[in-house]
């Protein structure tokens, strides 16, 4: 078991890479936890599962280094690093029985019988493999044999970490549910950190306490399902978690006279903190892109001060919720209005609440409330979370 | 596998292919048939004798060598290039330049009219102008594949190593690189030896590929004429003659045209016979996946 | 503790590489038997390719030369060889008939091989699996048994010394192999994209040329690759149905054998001249060879 750092890792798979576009991986620090349910999501091609061969070993990272515990791991090929990977295919042993299969990873450590044993009726026992284990392989369904390929990884005693690569890809949808609860009790169960990657979001928040977004080979947001959909820190991840995703406008910060600035959606000004506007006046950021959830949309049937007028576009039943779309300045935005919630029409009015109401400079969050990660940003123009 | 759909007009399609073949095939055939139970003094001379050349082939001794022989010398080519082709495809580079290289380079004996193979055996394997022949002598061997026996034999086998190896190569070659990356990777994680490697994930993927190679190699040597009929012309003595080159000389040499229909057919059935056993097996092994 | 910071890309790839690299037993054992492997492989092709060394090295000397002892280089470089073959109409027509009926064989049997092939792997009909076992059959059958027979066949329908014979008696295994090879690889096109063209309006011939055929391209130039070399390969059948006028190279180069003795050095350049089509070909079919020679069913 081990905590596993990745210090100003970056990877490339063309030759001369010279610009950011051409690492797989942008060069990055990250600490995974001893014992954690991690999960590492994003859409695909955004270098998730390289991430993953390079923890493993399958990969070798192009620069800095992996590290397991603090220790330099980066020479150790994938069978000195004691890791267990779940790969996307199943992957079992044809023409070995499940117990063989299962007994496998063992046997070539050279594990006695009798210990080998006692380990894999264990593990099939947890695994409820246990009426299989004379079977070949061969004949098993998808998810049985997803479950040998887990089971390979969960009998090794001196595994330090378990890495899933989409592992429910080709799991029918009502045994998906089940073979990620499994996962979920052995978590509980042997304490083993796990990284798990997955483009599915729902996947990704009923596995994993932290998830790290990854988004053109950066992890671009590292936090808990709450704060990954309260506080977005990129417009990448207000777009990608919840659904729908966050609605996103462009807006000018505009001085009007001496110190009364305020930022500007076309002729509506949408409030935010007086801090927030001298922080966006430090910088000298006049163009922002402001973003906010469907779900903190304020929807009000009369006029009202801080609401906005808009025109109701079409609304969406979805059974349990509906979602509202209406045009704001030209621009379709999306509200979502609970069930019980009257349907409008026609103009209504809109506000955007102060503390829900995000901005952002270059697709990064100007958040006032951590004063060190505004440092970070105003030095290095790019933002760190 | 996926239900197919019955449809009899299917069978139009398949008319052409039956029709091509079945004029190569079955009017021969049926020739053959004919002459078998016949005997042939000129076209015009002939008197039917039932099963009688039948009962002659099957007790012909020499015959009966030939058949002793081809078995021999089958087995002897599989047990050789089965396990060398597995070697040379696993050692073969599965991307890059050099793949596609070694892939032509190894070919290329695939590639050689089969009499030019006997040719080059032949000019390759004599002590005075062939670099093989001269080796051996130049180690002091005693080689002459043209006055013994045994070395005759030997160099037949040595030139069909040489000659068919690459297509158990390639066909091997092929069913290595349908395997998926990941179950290298996954037996690397599970720490597999090079050994296990093999056993587990690479010989199993084998096995099909395996089974039409060594169907064909079987069928190929057991027609075997032309190479040995260049090199060795059958001889020394009948050291090297197999099956078909007894077939052609008591055809064409002697104009036996009776008996020679009559080993053909049992010749031809032996081969079927195999055959079948091989083309039910494969279609078994497709059944279970 | 957990922080993943995004600045830009940073070139520090010296300080990498500047440490010397620490190779594990693990990867050292791998890098030595990757090492032995390319060794092997080496190694073999080496052998492999010794025998047509020797061919393509006496077909430049003289006959003199050749018999006066071994050398691996010709001291007396001459083109004489070749230069006899192609001065020859009987020589060098003889590459003209063989490339001519192999050819006409690739085409027959593609053009038949094609639908009957698409109708084993579409569609159960009565007998189909009989119908199958007979094609492989007639791959199996020693050309030795139907020599007699072919030689009178062709005669009395008058075809006898005509590359259409030839390419005819060819097909007898060709067309097998062929309908063999391409039923493996239609097999791998799924069945949907049939339905779709048909709910789409295309009738069965333009669906099977215009969408089914581009499909499995591939296939079609392995499978052509295996006609070609069977028939390329072949000699006795293309012996006996020819004498002057279809007469295979092959056939040719027993002419070498002279009152004189053997012409060694014009029979190593006409072999080596025989082996060159065959290199062209593979060239061009490289890189689907290799799927090719499991027929199309990895």
């Amino acid at each position: 078991m081990a905590s596993i750092t990745l210090n100003a890792l970056a990877h490339t798979y063309t030759d001369n890479p010279t610009k950011p576009e051409d690492y797989a991986i942008r060069e990055m620090t990250h600490v995974w936890e001893q014992g954690g349910a991690f999960a590492l999501l994003g859409p695909s091609g955004c270098g998730k599962s390289t991430l993953l061969n390079i923890i493993s070993g399958l990969l070798e990272p192009s620069d800095g280094e992996v590290l397991f515990d603090g220790k330099r791991v980066n020479e150790l090929k994938p069978e000195e690093r004691n890791i267990a990977q779940v790969f996307q295919f199943p992957v079992v042993y044809d023409t070995m029985t499940v117990f063989d299969n299962l007994a496998f990873p063992l046997r070539n450590i050279g594990v006695p019988e009798y210990k080998v044993k006692s380990k894999v009726y264990e593990v099939a026992e947890i695994l409820e493999l246990s009426d299989q284990l004379t079977r070949k392989a061969k004949g098993l369904s998808a998810d049985q044999k997803q479950k040998v390929s887990m089971g390979r990884g969960l009998v090794r005693d001196d595994v330090s970490a378990i890495l899933f690569d989409e592992p429910l890809t080709v799991i029918d949808p009502q045994l998906k549910w089940k073979l990620r609860r499994k996962l979920k009790q052995i978590h509980e169960q042997f304490n083993i950190t796990m990284v798990y990657v997955t483009h599915d979001q729902l996947e990704a928040s009923t596995f994993a306490d932290k998830i790290a977004v990854m988004y053109n080979g950066q992890i671009v947001q590292f936090g808990t399902p709450r704060e990954l959909f309260e506080n977005p820190a990129h417009t990448f991840v207000g777009y990608f978690i919840g659904s729908p995703g966050m609605n996103f406008f462009d807006a000018e910060l505009k001085s009007q006279g001496d110190q009364k600035a305020a930022l500007m959606f076309g002729d509506h000004e949408i409030s935010v903190s007086d801090a927030m506007l001298t922080r966006l006046h430090a910088m000298g950021a006049d163009k922002v892109t402001m973003g906010i959830r469907p779900e903190f949309v304020h929807v009000w049937d009369g006029k009202n001060n801080d609401a906005f007028p808009v025109d109701v576009d079409y609304v969406e039943d979805l059974g349990t919720y509906k979602i509202l779309s209406f045009l704001f300045n030209g621009q379709v935005m999306k509200a979502r209005l609970s069930e019980d919630q009257k349907v409008p029409s026609g103009q209504i009015y809109v506000s955007f609440p102060e503390q829900w109401t995000k901005v952002y400079v270059d697709d990064y969050l100007i958040d006032i409330a951590d004063q060190a990660a505004v440092n970070d940003t105003v030095e290095e123009t790019d933002h760190a979370n | 596998m996926q239900t197919k759909v019955e449809n009899n007009k299917a069978w139009f399609l398949v008319l052409p292919v039956f029709l091509i073949v079945a004029f190569s095939a079955i009017i021969p055939l049926m020739t053959v048939v004919n002459y078998s139970v016949q005997d042939i003094f000129d076209p015009y001379t002939r008197y039917f004798v039932g099963t009688e050349w039948f009962k002659q082939v099957m007790l012909d001794s020499r015959l009966h060598e030939a058949l002793l022989r081809q078995f021999l010398y089958s087995f002897t080519i599989l047990a050789i290039e089965v396990p060398l082709g597995i070697c040379v495809a696993l050692m073969m580079p599965t991307k890059g330049r050099g793949a596609s290289l070694s892939l032509i380079l190894v070919a290329i004996p695939l590639l050689i009219p089969w009499n030019v193979v006997g040719t080059i055996w032949q000019i390759f394997g004599r002590a005075d102008i062939g670099l093989f022949g001269a080796f051996m002598s130049g180690i002091g061997v005693d080689y002459n594949y043209a006055s013994d026996p045994t070395d005759a034999w030997l160099t037949v086998v040595l030139m069909d190593v040489w000659h068919w190896t690459p297509l158990v190569a390639l066909l091997c070659y092929s069913g290595l690189r349908a395997i998926p990356e990941v179950y290298y990777q996954a037996a690397r994680i599970d720490q597999a030896s090079r050994w296990a490697v093999f056993r587990y994930i690479q010989l199993p993927k084998l096995t099909n590929v395996l089974i039409i190679g060594v169907l064909l190699r079987f069928m190929d040597s057991f027609m075997i004429y032309t190479e040995p009929f260049v090199l060795t012309g059958g001889g020394p003595g009948s050291s090297t003659t197999f099956l078909s080159q007894s077939l052609v000389q008591q055809a064409i040499g002697q104009f036996d045209l009776g008996p020679a229909a009559a080993f053909s057919l049992v010749y031809f059935l032996i081969i079927l016979l195999v055959c079948w056993v091989f083309y039910t097996t494969i279609m078994n092994m497709q059944k279970d996946k | 503790m957990t922080q993943s910071s995004t600045t830009p890309i940073s070139h520090n790839k010296g300080i990498t590489k500047e440490q010397a690299p620490v190779y594990s037993r693990a990867e050292r054992k791998a890098r030595n038997a990757n090492l032995r492997g390319r060794f092997g492989l080496v190694l073999y092709v080496v052998l492999l390719l010794l025998p047509i060394y020797w061919l393509v090295n006496m077909s430049f000397k003289t006959n003199t030369e050749i018999l006066s002892g071994l050398s691996f280089f010709p001291a007396d470089f001459t083109l004489e060889n070749y230069a006899k073959i192609f001065g020859d109409a009987t020589w060098y027509m003889g590459y003209v008939n063989s490339i001519f009926y192999v050819s006409m064989n690739m085409v027959i049997s593609l053009i038949v091989a094609l639908p009957a092939a698409y109708a084993f792997s579409r569609y159960k009909f009565i007998g189909d699996k009989h119908m199958f076992f007979w094609l492989l059959s007639n791959r199996m059958a020693p050309p030795a048994v139907f020599l007699l027979p072919f030689f009178q066949l062709y005669s009395s329908v008058g075809l006898f010394d005509t590359h259409i014979a030839v390419a005819l008696a060819h097909c007898l295994f060709n067309v097998p192999l062929a309908v063999w090879i391409l039923e493996g690889f239609m097999s791998g096109v799924p069945r949907e994209i049939d339905e779709t063209a048909y709910i789409d309006g295309y009738s069965f011939p333009k669906f099977f040329m215009r969408i089914f055929i581009p499909l499995i391209r591939s296939g079609i130039g392995v499978t052509a690759f295996f006609c070609f070399m069977f028939s390329w390969v072949e000699l006795l059948l293309a012996r006996t149905l020819t004498s002057v006028d279809a007469k295979p190279i092959a056939a040719i180069m027993t002419r070498t054998v002279s009152a004189s003795g053997m012409d060694w050095g014009l029979l190593a350049a006409a072999g080596v001249l025989t082996i060159l089509p065959g290199m062209l070909v593979i060239y061009f079919v490289r890189n689907h060879v290799a799927k090719g020679f499991a027929l199309g069913r990895v």
